[in-house]
């Protein structure tokens, strides 16, 4: 028997992703959360297009009005006006472009840094491992919100200090938890046999660690983007977010906040959207972690 | 076992050297303080004698030196806006914060348990469910905005409870309850699936059919185990309540630690920002190292791992 009569299918590697199937077809799709989500993308997206109003054109004459369901309300302010006149219908559909923004950015950046570290962590382990952990762990102890409070005062506050400040912090989580799921990979079969078959690190890493991570990686972003539009809301509403007059929703709670007793929309309803928005990513991220990843209970 | 946690605590004097550091070096870049105390009509004379009564001359080495060294023994300097020993500060505030962090702790712990076992017990159906939506809710709800409602209508329309500042156990339920509910969320995650495993087990059907009440097996038999991997995350959940409390303790004019933090960034006062993240930080280790303590000797299979 010649050699060239083996086949060439039982010398080809497992292929990596054929480890724990990932189907999300068979579970129903949780239509509500889903829907809110892409009503604010929707809106966030076509914020010039679908507001009423300008932004930041005020009107000492039209400020404070209620809603339209209230007594004074009217259609011209379907969702009432802010201490300025600021139309707050446009102003919420304008905050929601920057809380996901922040959201979506910062949980991306953090989620790249914190999977590389993680996968080298986890695949190198020893000095590197040890060297890498201390790093992520002094990352962890480290408040996020004192960080973003100090880099405001530095540096001033702006949408991409905010993004970095809350990613610089971010990351951490997400190395913790690959590190762990990229040491149970390393005691697989399949990637003895890819460094049997002569792959190097970059390959493992890249090919047969990275694509196994996948689904956590995807879990904690959705359940983490919900926590990302939290902290920005409540920097903004400290002042060390998005500066005024930019519409963010914090910010938007703050200025209200005198007025609650008088005028209560004002700070109720960039609340009440932040609520809406942020319950939204968490069930989704519920549902995606039970569907997906089961073990990852704690997240 | 001493070995154990000789590694952990040398682990963590490492994390907080190298926090350290960091604090260091930001709390340095976040501008001239002097610009801050000094008036307006002040000479370049004053600035400079001031930066030397405050030791801001030095060199950043020696001044990273001489901070750590004094920090080790407590001493953080003197704040600059107070003109007092931070010290002295943090011993006026630590109390209030931790009292605050404990009170919060126990409202998640009240709201937890019973949700978290109910929807074990009652798994897929609407009670399962509604303790989800309950634990979930906290997690989704801004704390900031959450108390500027309950101040408006709780403390302030109804005047049942007061709207802020430290006082008797009525000034911690609207703060308490804030800070606590953000957190249920994810102890009755773990309190849910604990209890979805332990309920499956030998031992508790053995119970049962030893004919051990319902009520017994639910709540004793099968709720202690159940405890094990909340005890694991304890440490996780505490620094959440730690950074959660900064904006609950701002908006609630709370006599804490996060108060102290925000005041000292908005005034760039370095000691007292120093050392509120560094004391921060430290009670979020030796919180950490406590409970990978208890749970090595809870669970001996952990101490043997690494």
């Amino acid at each position: 028997m010649s050699l060239q009569a083996v086949d060439p299918a039982a010398l080809a590697l497992p292929e990596a992703r054929a480890e724990g199937p990932a189907t999300l077809r068979g579970r129903r799709l949780p239509w509500i959360p889903v829907g809110i989500v892409a009503v604010f993308a929707l809106v966030a997206v076509l914020a010039p297009l679908l507001s009423p109003a300008d932004p930041y054109e005020q009107s000492l004459r039209n400020r404070f009005r209620p809603p339209v369901w209230e007594a004074r309300g009217s259609w011209a302010h379907p969702l009432g006006t802010d201490r300025l006149g600021r139309d707050m219908l446009t102003r919420i559909m304008y905050g929601a472009r920057v809380s996901l923004a922040v959201g979506l950015l910062a949980v991306f950046l953090a989620g790249a840094v914190g999977a590389a570290v993680g996968l080298a962590a986890g695949y190198y382990g020893g000095r590197v491992d040890a060297a890498l952990m201390r790093v992520t762990d002094a990352t962890l102890s480290f408040p996020v919100i004192l960080l973003a409070l100090i880099l405001a005062v530095t540096v001033g506050p702006s949408f991409l200090n905010v993004v970095i400040a809350i990613s610089v912090i971010l990351w951490a989580r997400y190395a913790r938890v690959i590190r762990g799921e990229v040491l149970s990979l390393m005691e697989r079969d399949f990637i003895a046999q890819a460094r049997i078959a002569g792959a190097g690190a970059w390959r493992i890493i890249t090919r047969h660690l990275a694509p196994n991570t996948l689904n956590t990686i995807l879990v904690l972003v959705t359940l983490q983007v919900g926590y990302v539009i939290i902290v920005e809301a409540a920097l903004s509403f400290l002042g060390a977010g998005i500066p005024p007059p930019t519409p963010a929703w914090g910010s938007m709670i703050a200025e209200g906040r005198d007025f609650v007793t008088s005028a209560w929309w004002v700070s109720f309803l960039p609340g009440l959207a932040i609520l809406l928005v942020v319950l939204a990513f968490n069930l989704l991220g519920d549902w995606l972690r039970d569907t997906l990843d089961p073990k990852l209970r704690q997240l | 076992m001493l070995r154990f946690v000789a590694v952990r605590l040398l682990q963590s004097v490492v994390t907080l050297a190298l926090l350290s550091l960091v604090v260091f070096v930001l709390a340095r870049t976040t501008g001239d303080p002097l610009h801050m105390i000094l008036p307006m009509s002040a000479t370049e004379e004053d600035y400079a004698n001031a930066r030397r009564y405050l030791g801001l001359d030095r060199p950043y080495v020696e001044q990273y030196l001489s901070f750590v060294g004094r920090a080790v023994t407590g001493d953080f300097g003197t704040s600059i806006r107070a003109r007092r020993p931070v010290s002295e500060l943090l011993r006026e505030r630590l109390p209030n914060s931790l009292r605050l962090a404990l009170f919060a702790m126990a409202v998640s712990l009240a709201m937890a348990f019973p949700l978290g076992v109910l929807a074990a017990v009652n798994k897929g159906t609407g009670v399962d469910r509604s303790a989800q939506i309950i634990a979930i809710l906290g997690q989704s709800l801004p704390s900031f905005w959450i108390a500027i409602v309950l101040v408006e209508f709780v403390a302030g329309r109804w005047q049942w409870l007061p709207a802020g500042g430290i006082g008797g156990l009525s000034s911690y339920v609207l703060p308490g309850f804030t800070l606590g509910w953000f957190v249920v969320a994810g102890l009755m995650r773990l309190l849910r699936s604990g209890m979805l495993e332990v309920l499956d087990s030998e031992y508790v059907k053995l119970a049962r059919l030893k004919g051990v009440a319902e009520v017994r097996v639910v709540w004793v038999h099968a709720l202690k185990n159940a405890l094990i991997p909340v005890v694991t995350f304890a440490g996780i959940y505490f620094s959440i309540l730690v950074t959660t409390a900064i904006v609950v303790e701002t908006v609630f004019a709370w006599p804490g630690l996060g108060r102290l933090a925000y005041d000292g960034i908005t005034s760039r006062d370095f000691p007292v920002i120093q050392a509120v993240v560094l004391t921060t930080a430290a009670i979020v280790a030796v919180v950490n190292l406590g409970v990978d303590v208890l749970y090595a000797v809870i669970d001996p299979r952990i101490r043997y791992a690494r």
